[in-house]
């Protein structure tokens, strides 16, 4: 039964990075909503920061993603309220297709942080003289790779050690392999109804 | 921590137990579905063949991808119709109501919940989209959810949270002529920044927000998103119950006094304690518009535009490349910013009262030969009250299209687009680069009185300038 679904654990996450600089970093810049017209995620990847990475013709622009030497970054790291506007789980989702894995920036969108968890994506924040340090180290070295150690909140790329912070409910959602929460709210469903019941505006499940 | 706030009150009556990940199960009181991010979590239900567990608790619309031109099937875009047929499709196999066009019910999510009476105070209503902030100005606690929440929520009638703090925002004073609702919003997001709410529900309070209607109050938690904050909120009072009265899902005589008496009992205590309290002088403001990409880059429309430099260090790069983008100067206002196209719709300010105040303006006037102007009524229902009033004669002699209820060009996914690098007075919620359409597009956010002196004058205008002209004349 499905309800029996095994949830891998996300401790570490070790891949090369991509830097994407700028703050208020907007959904609609990841993933434009023209390309939201459709009824499923698969090969949402390809447009990730569509508009930026490409001209009228189609034809590349100078952008981090279209960079050969990180075609295979795993690791997404930017600057501060990254993801916000609109809650569409498009942008995570073309991100993690392109082959992104995890984030490191100065902050989040609320919103993204909660779609990227539910992706079993951890998004780790660190203060901005941190992230920028990170961000021009994997400028340099697009092939090296950061890792990230979830438990310890920590990041190493080179002879380099920084410390990222996650919060609380993601890191014990991470590294209990509990962030597919269906499952467990399921599990729960008698409490639920009672809840629900309790409720002035609710009976059998129904509004009145 | 905060104590006592409507916030508080709500989230104890439906925290269903605390998670292993420390975050609360929250129960769903409303959860409002619509074509875009609905689909996938229905396919998600699929492959792990669970059903929706509370589908008398669910509601659908149909409105970003709606055409407004005409609502014939099939409809012209291929993909657009994919979307309409599988959200038919989802909602018939689970029982699930749907405001259908075909009802004359249909239209922006956030614009028919309250319209229907759906929306009611001390309810949690969630919907995959960031603006359900809107249903806040009920006293309700709502928030955008992303797909594998709408999964969730489907799939169990609750969602997984963590309880934010809360700031109280006292919007004192009365507001001046020309000043609304749109123009408090943007003067908070401006002062408190586009990330200053990440982590905080934020309650409006204050004389100013107590006067003002539905519609108003609507307008402002609808951008609390904006400001980084998931939600907001208005305390409910005799305005909120006398909106609500006879709507069809509230109700009435005798169980609507009960249900009253249960909403007074979660407005926050006058002893609440609050994770922090900011004051903003609402009879000092004057209309806001903004000269940027982000919505807390506004302006009042008589200031100049700052210098970057001016502005806090992290700013000055996006402002700096907002400005280029836009093609402003600092040191300029924005008045007499010129304009190609009006857009007057969105769920910020597309409800009745909105388009009559545009249409005070708009009356015997003529929109400049060089300005496409729109109105995109909020819903079915809106455009309807609007036309039994004669608004769309109103608009439609002046030059404006009248057209039928969607998100259109708001977000750019129907036919109502922006083209090249078009400027557009909108008053919708978002400004940032390639939202209404066109990468180059240039938008600029202002309210419905701003948007349809724009229009007029074919350049953004402080429309205290113009005489409002009686619509019973």
């Amino acid at each position: 039964m499905s309800d029996e679904l095994e949830i891998p654990t996300v401790e570490s996450v070790t891949g090369s990075g991509v830097a994407i600089r700028g703050n208020d970093i907007d959904t609609d810049q990841i993933i434009p909503a023209r390309f939201m017209k459709v009824v499923t995620f698969d090969g949402l990847g390809e447009f990730a920061f569509f508009d930026q990475r490409f001209d009228d013709a189609d034809n590349q622009k100078d952008h981090p993603l279209n960079e050969p030497a990180h075609q295979d970054a795993s690791v997404m790291v930017v600057n501060a309220n990254f993801g916000c506007g609109s809650s569409r789980e498009h942008a995570p989702q073309a991100l993690m297709r392109w082959g992104i894995d995890a984030f490191i920036g100065e902050s989040f969108a609320e919103i993204f942080a909660g779609n990227c968890l539910a992706l079993g994506m951890p998004t780790l924040e660190a203060d901005a003289e941190t992230v920028t340090a990170i961000q021009d180290w994997v400028e340099v070295n697009p092939d090296g790779d950061l890792e990230i150690d979830v438990a310890a909140e920590t990041v190493t790329y080179g002879d380099t050690t920084a410390d990222v912070a996650v919060d609380d409910a993601q890191r014990k959602a991470l590294l209990e392999g509990v962030w597919d929460t269906t499952a467990l709210m399921k599990a729960n469903a008698e409490t639920v109804r009672e809840t629900a019941e309790a409720l002035p505006y609710v009976e059998n499940g129904k509004r009145v | 921590m905060s104590e006592g706030t409507l916030y508080d009150k709500v989230w104890d009556r439906h925290a269903v137990t605390r998670l292993p990940t420390g975050q609360d199960q929250l129960f769903v009181g409303l959860h409002l579905i619509h074509e875009v991010t609905s689909p996938q979590a229905f396919g998600m239900l699929r492959e792990r063949d669970l059903e929706v567990a509370y589908p008398d608790l669910t509601h659908a619309t149909v409105d970003h991808i709606v055409p407004t031109s005409s609502k014939d099937r099939p409809y012209r875009d291929d993909a657009a119709e994919e979307m309409m047929a599988e959200l038919e499709e989802n909602v018939r196999e689970s029982g699930i109501e749907f405001s259908h066009p075909e009802t004359g019910e249909q239209g922006i999510v956030h614009v028919i919940g309250p319209e229907q009476g759906l929306t009611q105070p001390g309810t949690t209503i969630v919907c995959g989209d960031s603006h359900t902030s809107t249903h806040g100005a009920f006293g309700a606690l709502a928030f955008g959810i992303g797909t594998s929440q709408i999964r969730d929520v489907l799939a169990t009638g609750t969602v997984a949270m963590e309880k934010q703090q809360v700031r109280k925002i006292e919007v004192t004073g009365d507001l001046g002529d020309g000043v609304e609702a749109k123009d408090v919003i943007l003067e908070i997001i401006r002062r408190l920044g586009t990330e200053g709410g990440v982590g905080y529900v934020y309650e409006y309070a204050g004389e100013a927000i107590e006067n003002m209607d539905m519609e108003g109050r609507m307008s402002i938690c609808n951008m609390s998103i904006e400001g980084g904050a998931r939600a907001g909120y208005v305390n409910p009072d005799e305005t909120t119950y006398a909106w609500l009265e006879g709507r069809e899902e509230v109700p009435e005589d005798g169980a609507f006094e009960e249900r009253k008496a249960y909403w007074e009992s979660i407005r926050s205590d006058p002893d609440a304690e609050y994770d922090d309290v900011v004051t903003i002088d609402g009879g000092a403001l004057e209309p806001v518009v903004t000269w940027g990409t982000t919505p807390g880059q506004g302006v009042g429309v008589t200031e100049p535009i700052p210098e970057p430099e001016a502005l806090p260090a992290e700013k000055v790069d996006t402002a700096r490349r907002a400005q280029e983008h836009m093609r402003v100067e600092p040191g300029d206002t924005m008045e007499g910013y010129e304009v190609d196209v009006a857009f007057l719709g969105s769920c910020t300010n597309a409800r009745l009262p909105d388009l009559r105040r545009a249409a005070r303006i708009v009356k015997g006037r003529e929109v400049d030969p060089d300005v496409r102007a729109m109105v995109v009524p909020g819903s079915q229902q809106v455009k309807a009250a609007a036309e039994a009033e004669g608004l769309d004669e109103i608009f439609t002699e002046a030059g404006f299209d009248w057209r039928g209820a969607g998100c259109s060009m708001c977000l750019g996914m129907n036919e109502d687009q922006l083209e090249g690098d078009e400027a557009c007075a909108s008053s919708s919620n978002r400004n940032f680069v390639g939202r209404q359409g066109s990468k180059d597009g240039r938008t600029v956010l202002m309210n419905p009185r701003m948007v349809a002196a724009a229009a007029i004058n074919g350049e953004v205008t402080d429309v205290r300038k113009i005489k409002e002209v009686a619509l019973n004349e």
